[in-house]
């Protein structure tokens, strides 16, 4: 390759990711808005109506307020780490979107590995919840932290072993494959949430707690921790933790989509259904989703610590384990085994 | 240049920066957040060579499970560096002997190294597999079918030594208050409240 060429493909990637980051960024600006409507409708309050028709424009408004903000650096912070853990946390949050397929061919990158990635990266965005809750200095801060790096690391077993189960019906790590491997002639039956739904339930459940939302945001438990380990953070670096937060709570919708929800894939497999572009399928399916993580949000108390990691290690854990033992025999033993 | 070879001298000497940097920081938390850069640098490395399942699952055991058990004993102890850098002088040469000691075995073993030239055609055996066959399915192959007893083996290994930690560790505390979410579940009106006669100017046993 010359250089000209390496330039270009350079160039179109960068492009690519440019064009994505748009699109995503305004997505969960939407996305966070509706979050904010619906948990005002089940409460019979409006929501956030005043900035644009509707309140349309409210999370732009949002945007500028907090960027225009003083960010104030606590005396006894450690400077360097403590600005460095929301750039940390937004940045790996972003960087799992590089692999999922938005649709049939749309990924950044169509790696061999996808699932595994995003399963690596979001392993990572803890480090910006404990950097963040140490460098700040502060109990709360410290204690949220602790809190949020032992639920994160608890529910990413479980999550581990759903994933394993669809990995073990669809024969790849390549999230297009995956995919792919639910495109029957069933349609919307034949995708895996009906097949493996107990997993499914597993998966949605471990998504929240790995995302710190309700109802296991214990980390920012305002009645018990202000705000847990963002409690020191303000105007931009905040920012960057909630903006964080919200595109990690999309990852693991799109991830939901992909692997139980089949993707791009139309429900209702024949003639003027199949003509929707796959992307916006997908863009239904992951709403759907996050309108349900909307909802619990709205609806469910906060859960105890102890029960947290009582249903983490003793109901989600065997569980799922015990799963993946069935799945792989069933799938043995009836010869439906991809590659078998 | 090639992009990857410019990749690779970017990942190769961040690691190697980054390892220096785990010995020669002050802080007890920066050495082991470098120590977690340098771990994915060797992840990138992996990737450039072609290994891109080890890559991951390296991220996701070293970075993202074990290195957050260092960076949790780290933060919580309040490890002195000063004081355990007092005999520094004094353990110098021994330190010195064994570091050389180890560096010469290392490039005599390493050194004499040859790689089985059917390995470099085919990485790990199978080329009759095709195109298809990623390293993933490959490791798979090598660790659950071709060595499965092997395998086995090590999980008990790691099994014992999982229930020994446990042995040590656990103590029967009494007085510690349990909860037992079944009991609290079955707790009926009954098991609870009791309504009671109160007769005046008497009051109720308790």
């Amino acid at each position: 390759m010359t250089f000209w060429e390496v330039l270009g493909t350079v160039l179109l990637i960068a492009l690519k990711s440019f064009v994505l980051l748009a699109a995503l960024l305004v997505f969960i600006a939407y996305a966070l808005l509706a979050d904010r409507k619906i948990w005002a409708a089940v409460q019979l309050r409006r929501g956030p109506n005043v900035v644009g028709p509707w309140g349309l424009l409210q999370s732009f408004a949002d945007l500028l307020k907090f960027v225009l903000k003083e960010p104030v650096i606590p005396a006894g912070a450690n400077k360097a780490i403590f600005l460095l853990a929301p750039l940390v946390f937004a940045t790996l949050a972003l960087a799992s979107w590089a692999v999922i397929p938005l649709a049939d061919g749309w990924a950044i990158a169509d790696i061999n590995v996808g699932i595994t990635y995003i399963f690596a990266i979001s392993s990572l965005g803890v480090y910006g919840v404990i950097m963040g809750g140490w460098a700040s200095n502060s109990k709360y801060a410290f204690l949220g932290a602790l809190r949020s790096a032992a639920q994160m690391i608890s529910y990413e077993v479980s999550l581990g072993f759903v994933i394993i189960c669809v990995l073990l019906c669809a024969g790849s790590l390549n999230l297009s494959r995956i995919v792919l491997a639910q495109d029957t002639a069933l349609g919307l039956f034949g995708w895996y949430w009906l097949w493996l739904f107990p997993m499914f339930v597993v998966f949605f459940i471990s998504a929240l707690a790995e995302t710190n939302r309700p109802p296991f945001d214990l980390p920012e438990a305002e009645s018990e921790l202000v705000a847990g380990y963002m409690v020191e953070y303000s105007s931009t670096p905040y920012l960057l933790f909630m903006l964080g937060e919200y595109v990690a709570i999309m990852t693991m919708c799109a991830l939901g989509t992909v692997l139980v929800l089949g993707g791009w894939l139309s429900p209702i497999p024949f003639a003027p259904f199949t003509w929707v572009p796959g992307v916006i399928w997908f863009a239904i399916k992951a709403s759907f989703l996050f309108f349900m993580i909307a909802m619990v949000k709205a609806m469910v108390p906060r859960y105890r610590y102890d029960q947290l990691m009582r249903l983490g290690w003793k109901v989600f854990l065997p569980l799922s384990l015990i799963s993946v033992v069935v799945v792989a025999f069933v799938l043995k033993l009836t010869g439906l085994a991809p590659g078998a | 240049m090639t992009a990857a070879a410019a990749f690779f001298y970017l990942f190769a000497s961040v690691a190697i920066a980054s390892g220096f940097m785990v010995i020669a920081s002050r802080n007890p938390v920066a050495s082991v957040l470098f120590l977690i850069l340098a771990f994915v640098n060797a992840a990138g490395l992996f990737v450039l060579m072609g290994a891109e399942f080890l890559a991951m699952i390296l991220v996701v055991v070293y970075v993202g499970a074990v290195a957050v058990l260092f960076l949790f004993v780290v933060m919580m102890l309040d490890v002195d560096f000063a004081e355990l850098r007092q005999g520094f002088q004094q353990y110098l040469p021994v330190g010195a002997l064994i570091g050389a000691i180890f560096l010469i075995e290392l490039v005599l073993v390493v050194g004499s190294w040859t790689i089985d030239p059917g390995l470099v055609q085919a990485p790990l055996g199978n080329a009759a597999m095709g195109e298809s066959f990623t390293n993933t399915a490959a490791l798979g192959r090598v660790l659950y079918t071709e060595y499965a007893y092997f395998f086995q083996i090590a999980g008990l290994v790691l099994l014992v030594a999982m229930i020994g930690a446990i042995v040590l560790t656990l103590r029967d505390r009494p007085g510690v208050k349990r909860q037992n979410i079944a009991v609290q579940n079955a707790r009926t009106q009954g098991m609870a409240v009791e309504t009671r006669k109160v007769p005046s100017r008497q009051g109720v046993e308790v």
